[in-house]
C-alpha cells in the first residue's frame, strides 16, 4: 500500500449561493494529492454528517459566508459525535469574526480561516492534524 | 480484525470503515470480505457508465428514489450507490463531485452513497469496486448502482461486474454514429438518451437506432463444426430469447422517463433469470475474479522468490540478444520461483 489517501468533504453550508472559495479549497487539496467529495451548496449539518460517515471522512471542511457559523458549526461537530466520528478534522473558512474564533477552537474546530489565507497553510494543517506531525 | 456481524446487522459506520480499508486492500479488509463472501450473491448490480456530464449522477438520484419511493405494490428496496471519478495522474489527488447531485437521497437510512477516485491503476480499480459491492451486497443493499465515466477499459470491467448495464447519452455531443463510440453495444443492455429535454434528441435517437440495426441482423448465422448454418429465429427465442438493448428517453432534471427505465431495468433482471444468463454472468464474473487474482498472486510470489540481481542478469543476456524472451522466462522461473 502506498501513502495514506487523505479523504476530505467540503461543502457548504447555509443559505448563500457562494462556492467560490469552496471550489478554490477543493482544487488546491486536490493537488495536495487529497480526495476530496465536494457535496455543493446549501447543505444543513445532517447532510453534512451523513456524508461524512458514508465516505469515512478524515476531514470535514466548511466554508461559511453567511455569518451563521456559531449555529452551523457546533451542530456539525456534534452531529459528528453521535455518530461516532469525533476523529473527524473539522476546519471552518470563510468570515468568522476574531472574537468568535476561540469558542469554536474549544469546541474542537481544529482550524480557521479568513478571506486571503493561502491554500498551502490549509494543506499544511490538514496534513498535521491527520497524519500527525 | 472487523467484526463481520457489525456488517450484518447494518452498522453503517462499521461499513464505511470497512469499505475504506477494501479501497485500501488491506489485510483486514481481505480478511473481512472472505468471512462476507457466503453473504453475498443477492443484489441487483446496475451499471451506469456513460461520457462526462451526460447526466449519470442525476438519473442515480432519480433511479434510486425511485426504488426507495415508486416501487408498486412492492417494498422500497436498499440502495447503495459505488461512484467512481477519476484521480488526477499529476498528483493522485481528486474531486469527486457525483453527491452534488444526489441531493434528493439525503436523510434516507436505507440509501448509501459512496464515492470512489480511480486511484490510477485499472485492474485495481475494477478489484476495489468488486469488493465494495461485495460488501454493500453483504450488508443486506438490493440494488448496488454503480456509476463510472465511460473511458475504455474501466467500462468494460464495470460491465463485466453489473447485472444490467446503461449506457449514457445526450444529445449535442456529436449525434453521427462515429460520435457514438464503438463498442458500448458491447456492453449496454439499456441505451439511455438522457437530457431529451435539449434539440436534437431524434438525432441521437436515429443513430442509436441505426447501430442497433447494424448489429443485429434479423437472422443470425451460428458456426457449427465449420459449416454456416441458418438458426430458425424460433429456435432461438425457446431455448434462449435474445435481448435487443431497448432505447428509453430521460429528463433526468426533472425526472421524466424513469419509471419506464425502471420497468426497463427489471425486465433486464427478469430476462437475465429466465434466460439462465443471471447465473451465466455470475459464473463469468466470478471465474474473470480468479484469474486475476491467481495472476497477480503468482507474480508476487515469483517477485519475492527472485532477487533485482539475478532478474537484471537475465535481462542483460536478453537485451544482448544471448538468449530469447522465452528462454529468458525459463531461466527466470527456474532460478526463483518456489515449486
Ligand atoms: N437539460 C438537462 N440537463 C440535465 C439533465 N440531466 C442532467 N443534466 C445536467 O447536466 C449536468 C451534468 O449532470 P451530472 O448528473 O453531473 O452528469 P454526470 O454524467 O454524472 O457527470 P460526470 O460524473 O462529471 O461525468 C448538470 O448540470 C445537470 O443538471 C437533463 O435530463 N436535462
Ligand atoms: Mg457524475
Amino acid at each position: 500500500m502506498s501513502e495514506r489517501k487523505i479523504r476530505a468533504i467540503v461543502a457548504k453550508p447555509g443559505l448563500d449561493g457562494h462556492d467560490r472559495g469552496a471550489k478554490v479549497v477543493a482544487r488546491a487539496l486536490r493537488d495536495a494529492g487529497m480526495e476530496v467529495i465536494y457535496t455543493g451548496l446549501r447543505q444543513t449539518p445532517e447532510m453534512i454528517a451523513e456524508a461524512a460517515l458514508q465516505e469515512d471522512a478524515d476531514v470535514v471542511g466548511l466554508s461559511v459566508l453567511s455569518g451563521a457559523h456559531m449555529a452551523l458549526v457546533p451542530r456539525v461537530l456534534e452531529l459528528l459525535k453521535a455518530n461516532g466520528q469525533e476523529h473527524v478534522k473539522v476546519f471552518v473558512g470563510g468570515i468568522i469574526p476574531d472574537e468568535d474564533a476561540p469558542q469554536l477552537k474549544k469546541m474542537g474546530v481544529a482550524g480557521i480561516y479568513g478571506p486571503g489565507t493561502l491554500t498551502d497553510e490549509i494543506v499544511r494543517d490538514i496534513r498535521a492534524a491527520v497524519l500527525g506531525a | 480484525m472487523i467484526d463481520i456481524n457489525t456488517i450484518l446487522s447494518g452498522n453503517r459506520l462499521a461499513l464505511s470503515r470497512l469499505l475504506t480499508q477494501i479501497e485500501n486492500d488491506t489485510p483486514e479488509g481481505r480478511a473481512a470480505l472472505n468471512d462476507l463472501f457466503p453473504h453475498t450473491g443477492n443484489a441487483h448490480l446496475i451499471g451506469v457508465t456513460g461520457a462526462p456530464g451526460t447526466g449519470k449522477s442525476s438519473l442515480v438520484n432519480r433511479l434510486a428514489y425511485f426504488y426507495r419511493h415508486s416501487l408498486q405494490g412492492q417494498e422500497a428496496k436498499r440502495v447503495a450507490v459505488v461512484a467512481v471519478d477519476p484521480s488526477s495522474p499529476f498528483t493522485g489527488g481528486a474531486v469527486l463531485g457525483d453527491r452534488v447531485r444526489m441531493k434528493d437521497l439525503a436523510g434516507d437510512a436505507g440509501v448509501f452513497i459512496r464515492s470512489m477516485a480511480s486511484r490510477g491503476s485499472l485492474g485495481g480499480l475494477a478489484t476495489a469496486t468488486a469488493g465494495m459491492v461485495q460488501a454493500f451486497d453483504a450488508a443486506g443493499f438490493e440494488i448496488i448502482l454503480i456509476e463510472t465515466v465511460g473511458a475504455g477499459q474501466a467500462e468494460v470491467d464495470i460491465a463485466r461486474l453489473a447485472h444490467t448495464t446503461l449506457v449514457v447519452e445526450a444529445p449535442g455531443l456529436g449525434d453521427d454514429i462515429q460520435a457514438i463510440k464503438a463498442g458500448i453495444l458491447e456492453i449496454a443492455d439499456i441505451l439511455v438518451i438522457n437530457k431529451a429535454d435539449r434539440p436534437g434528441v431524434e438525432n441521437t435517437e436515429r443513430a442509436l437506432k441505426g447501430m442497433l440495426n447494424l448489429a443485429h441482423p434479423v437472422q443470425r448465422v451460428f458456426q457449427h463444426h465449420g459449416q454456416f448454418m441458418d438458426v430458425e429465429p424460433a429456435v432461438l427465442t425457446e431455448s434462449a430469447p435474445m435481448w435487443l438493448p431497448p432505447i428509453q428517453k430521460t429528463v433526468a432534471t426533472e425526472g421524466s422517463g424513469i419509471t419506464e427505465l425502471g420497468s426497463e431495468i427489471e425486465r433486464h433482471r427478469l430476462h437475465l433469470q429466465s434466460s439462465g444468463d443471471w447465473e451465466r454472468r455470475e459464473r463469468a464474473r466470478l471465474e474473470t475474479e480468479l484469474h486475476q487474482l491467481l495472476q497477480s498472486t503468482l507474480v508476487s510470489r515469483w517477485q519475492a522468490g527472485v532477487s533485482e540481481n539475478q532478474y537484471q542478469q537475465v535481462f542483460k543476456q536478453l537485451a544482448d540478444r544471448q538468449i530469447s524472451p522465452r528462454q529468458a522466462v525459463k531461466e527466470l522461473l527456474n532460478g526463483g520461483f518456489p515449486k
